[in-house]
């Protein structure tokens, strides 16, 4: 399984990450639920990255722990980064016009769950989600 | 940029989605489907959503917003279709489309609409 590495610039870039998280998620194995939790997640993130971060990209990858095959996404930006990751983390809370679910929502999905930020130094989120 | 067909059947519109949603025609979507209810004088819209594999923030965001806009034009809203897998992520998402009325497929919407008096003007 090939490393991908995607650009997210617009909204069809978004579209593209969807795809490309579903179709190594698919060769990963994940059951149809997990799937759609991955592929939604990534989609949640991926739009951060264009709103919040002003783009950036999202590397898709297979991850293997033993026997157990998985998915990992990272999303990179370079944008003004989160002063305050748990409130961000939140529910409900919000900077822009979203409903404030996407960060805290996204890591519900997955199973494991990363965010490494700073003010002005960009945001980093890895997301696994692992077969069962 | 590519448009969603909205198909005028009777006194309702249905809407069905059969492409990867892009958020700027999502945005178009609530647009067009506003003016359509306006000219038609549709009592009721059917979005069909079958085909989609995920719905996110966004998209949910989107549909709640569609209803409610049709409610301030008179038009009742049902969202029809929804994978079950989809229905299990949009909960534990947080996202719990309050107010939309859901039927599992186009007939039954209708239906539902049409009870609800949705085609006696």
């Amino acid at each position: 399984m090939t490393v991908q590495e995607l650009p997210i610039a617009g909204d069809a870039d978004v579209v593209r990450v969807r795809q490309a998280v579903r179709a190594a998620a698919v060769d990963a194995k994940l059951s149809l639920v997990d799937q759609t939790k991955l592929v939604t997640a990534a989609s949640e993130l991926a739009r951060n990255t264009l709103t919040y971060g002003g783009g950036g990209g999202a590397v898709v990858e297979q991850v293997q722990n033993g026997l157990r095959k998985g998915v990992r996404a990272v999303f990179r930006d370079k944008g003004p980064g989160i002063a305050d990751v748990a409130q961000a983390l939140t529910d409900g809370f919000t900077s822009g016009s979203g409903m404030g679910l996407g960060l805290g929502g996204a890591r519900r999905l997955v199973d494991e769950f990363a965010i490494e930020t700073a003010p002005g130094d960009g945001t980093t989120v890895t997301v696994v989600k692992w077969a069962r | 940029m590519e448009r969603l067909p909205i198909l005028k059947i009777g006194q309702m519109l249905l809407v069905s989605i059969q492409v990867d949603l892009r958020d700027d025609m999502v945005v178009a979507l609530q647009e067009d489907l506003a003016d359509r209810i306006v000219e038609t004088g549709a009592r009721g819209v059917v979005i069909d959503i079958t085909a989609l594999d995920i719905v996110d923030s966004f998209t949910g965001r989107m549909l709640a917003t569609m209803a409610a806009l049709s409610r301030v034009l008179d038009a009742d809203t049902v969202v029809v279709g929804m994978r079950p897998a989809v229905a299990i992520t949009l909960v534990e998402l947080g996202l719990s489309l309050d107010g939309i009325k859901t039927a599992l497929d186009v007939e039954r919407g209708m239906r539902l609409l049409s009870l609800a008096g949705g085609s006696a003007r």
